[in-house]
């Protein structure tokens, strides 16, 4: 079972690379920040797969913290860097 | 091979197809909205099908919790995140996407 869990969370770490196509051509801000937020849960699965590959619980932790923070990363983003009224037709 | 074994590679497989379907669709769809689809089921049922499978394989009760906990966690972000994506973008002003 440990190789189905170690395969699984290096497949979707390949999957991950493949996103960083979208984050280099965008093409608006938003495109990236999709990716990012793909690349987010994607830690997350791939760390809850290897806390089980090699019985260490603690990662699991880590996912939970992965979790949080792509939730805030993404409303930040949105509320702050991504705005309608300030770079209306900067970075569009 | 238990039965639990072999429904957690099942659950697995099946997640990790729905993250591969997920960034193939962040790759080949045309705008920011398509896109936001194909990221959100990722986020939803992939998570939640790895998640489904590795709870089945879980020492504890708390262990279990956790993994769901994350899983709720992460739908509620992906769930807010595409609301205020797809607003902000139809504010700026960019059109969906017509064949």
């Amino acid at each position: 079972m440990e190789v189905l869990y170690s395969g699984t969370a290096l497949f979707l770490l390949l999957t991950l690379v493949a996103g960083l196509w979208r984050v280099l051509h965008g093409p608006t801000p938003a495109d990236r920040m999709l990716a990012a937020q793909l690349f987010g849960t994607t830690a997350v699965a791939s760390l809850l797969l290897l806390a089980q590959a090699f019985g260490r619980p603690h990662l699991r932790d880590v996912a939970l913290v992965f979790a949080l923070l792509a939730a805030v990363t993404a409303v930040a983003f949105v509320r702050r860097a991504w705005t309608v009224w300030e770079d209306d037709d900067a970075d569009n | 091979m238990q039965i639990t074994d072999f429904l957690t590679l099942l659950l697995l497989f099946a997640g990790a197809g729905f993250f591969l379907a997920g960034t193939v669709g962040l790759l080949r769809f045309p705008d920011v909205y398509t896109r936001l689809h194909a990221l959100t089921k990722a986020d939803n049922v992939g998570l939640g099908l790895v998640v489904a499978g590795l709870v089945l394989q879980a020492e504890s009760w708390p262990a279990m919790g956790k993994l769901l906990l994350i899983w709720l966690l992460v739908i509620l972000a992906s769930a807010s995140v595409a609301h205020l994506v797809a607003r902000t973008a139809l504010r700026k002003g960019i059109r969906p996407w017509k064949k």
